[in-house]
């Protein structure tokens, strides 16, 4: 497309189908204790 | 109607979000304005506007280029990566009966710094001082395994006050952990939360070969780390601490191991903050996060709505420092993968506080997370009768994006899985009502981290 360009791949409604599977680090452990960062976590089922 | 679409501008950057597939498009500046006027009812065969009635409303733009960029637009949106529907309220209760995977160990009621900021009460969260024996310890593993099942991967995290005053506590549960994880078929992944003061070769050692991951906390320059963090005796714990920190880091990074954070806070006092992610970088710290006070707004070290502007205008000048010099440091709060992020499911209730995610005293008493310790009606049983309150339990699993006010009218609904409960509860009075001024700041890192995604 010349005038709008999608940067990545827009999936996330297919990992609502497959998702949940809760191996994935708790967020609040990671750096934060006081405020909730969640999209910085990585999925840990696609590792 | 809820959010569908998130357009902004960072540095030259057109970016628009669709907020429910989690796609990212840059656009030019024509496409940017025209989405401005274009907004299809829900489920449309198309975006409900023609190149003719776009051209009356941009009579600035070629009617022939507005025809083209609605071509372009409409082909996103068939692709249902522009506009597209919020399909997750489905799954909002998936987590109920999930099993606790994540604990927070206060091992230590106790602090041997006076922070001026402590969300703790200076360590003991007002519940008077005192450190968890190591037969607290060892029954919280168990614990921890017994209301499992199903998951593999469970963490701990050393947490105070000052986790290193209880280290005989902290080795006793790790080896214990060690010595029967694997014929329970788990693999326990600790962390430390330390303000260094205790550090020493042995338990850098012991730290560097046993936990996963640990956060170092430290607010930046001297002069703005020795304000607010000091001793009972009110002397800066700057220089005490960054040796330390330096020898744990590079006994991590001499293995190619990027598995730490320098933790800071900034308050009013260092609206500047993004000098003291320099200075850190500075140091030969790499993995970094400094973090809003979270805090009354009557102390005069407090962020307020009036700091906003200041604020903002920092995040974008640490955003043009991180975009020109990609590689230098990373800053956790400006980390978004824009592929491989967490799930959708994960991303409706962040935390897992309450539910997957508990915190327990040196009493043994069980807590939704650490920032509810002290607080009585939260208190959720006790790890020597193994009970945990289901009510409780319940409520937290059923608080997502869809239960909190105004989330699910947010774009950044699921970048910030509706924010930290226990500021909502503390600030708000409501677990239910995310805190306003968090909303903002989180929402403009978000921001933030997404343009920086767009240039990798």
């Amino acid at each position: 497309m010349k005038h709008i360009k999608t940067v990545n791949k827009a999936n996330l409604k297919e990992t609502a189908a497959k998702g949940g599977c809760g191996k994935c680090q708790t967020s609040c452990q990671s750096a934060c204790k006081t405020s909730c960062t969640v999209a910085n976590q990585t999925c840990e089922a696609n590792k | 109607m809820e959010t569908r679409i998130h357009k902004y501008k960072q540095g030259d950057k057109y970016i628009v979000l669709d907020v429910n597939s989690g796609g990212v498009h840059l656009a030019d500046e024509m496409i940017f304005n025209m989405l401005d006027h274009i907004r299809p009812e829900p489920n449309a065969d198309n975006l409900g506007i023609t190149a003719e009635e776009l051209a009356e409303k941009l009579p600035r733009y070629d009617k022939e280029e507005i025809a083209e960029c609605l071509a372009e637009l409409e082909q996103l949106y068939k692709d249902k990566c522009l506009f597209s529907e919020d399909e997750y309220r489905q799954f909002a209760d998936k987590t109920l009966n999930a099993p606790i995977k994540a604990m927070c160990l206060h091992v230590s009621h106790d602090c041997n710094l006076r922070c001026e900021y402590c969300f703790a009460e200076t360590g003991d969260f007002g519940t008077g001082r005192k450190l968890m024996p190591a037969e607290v310890g060892k029954k919280a593993i168990d614990f921890l395994i017994e209301k499992s099942f199903g998951r593999e991967n469970l963490e701990v995290d050393f947490f105070g006050g000052e986790p290193l005053m209880a280290w005989d506590t902290v080795t006793a549960t790790v080896d214990y952990a060690r010595s029967i994880e694997k014929q329970h078929g788990k693999n326990f992944r600790f962390t430390i939360t330390t303000n260094g003061m205790l550090l020493d070769d042995e338990k850098i050692e012991y730290i560097n070969r046993e936990m996963s991951n640990c956060v170092l906390s430290l607010d930046g320059r001297k002069e703005v780390n020795d304000r607010i963090r000091f001793t009972p005796n009110h002397k800066g714990s700057y220089d005490l601490i960054v040796p330390k920190f330096k020898k744990l880091v590079e006994g991590r990074t001499k293995e190619g191991r990027t598995d730490y954070y320098i933790r800071g806070t900034f308050t009013k006092y260092n609206l500047d903050f993004a000098n003291d992610i320099l200075h850190f970088a500075d140091l030969g710290f790499r993995e970094l996060s400094v973090e809003p006070v979270v805090t009354d707004e009557n102390f005069p070290y407090a962020l307020t709505e009036e700091d906003l502007p200041a604020i903002y205008k920092e995040y974008d000048r640490l955003y043009e420092i991180m975009e020109k010099n990609p590689g230098k440091f990373n800053f956790f709060h400006f980390k978004i993968d824009l592929n491989q992020g967490p799930c959708a499911i994960k991303r409706l209730r962040g935390c897992g506080c309450g539910n997957e995610y508990v915190a327990v005293t040196p009493d043994g008493d069980i807590f939704p997370c650490h920032q509810f310790v002290g607080m009585e009606q939260w208190k959720m049983g006790n790890i020597f009768d193994g009970n945990v309150d289901k009510s409780i339990k319940d409520y937290f699993a059923k608080t997502h994006i869809y239960s909190k006010k105004g989330c699910s009218d947010c774009w950044a609904r699921f970048y910030c899985s509706g924010g930290c409960n226990a500021n909502s509860f503390r600030y708000e009075g409501d677990v239910q009502i995310p805190n306003k001024l968090a909303c903002k700041l989180q929402q403009k890192r978000i921001e933030c981290g997404i343009a920086l995604g767009c240039g990798q």
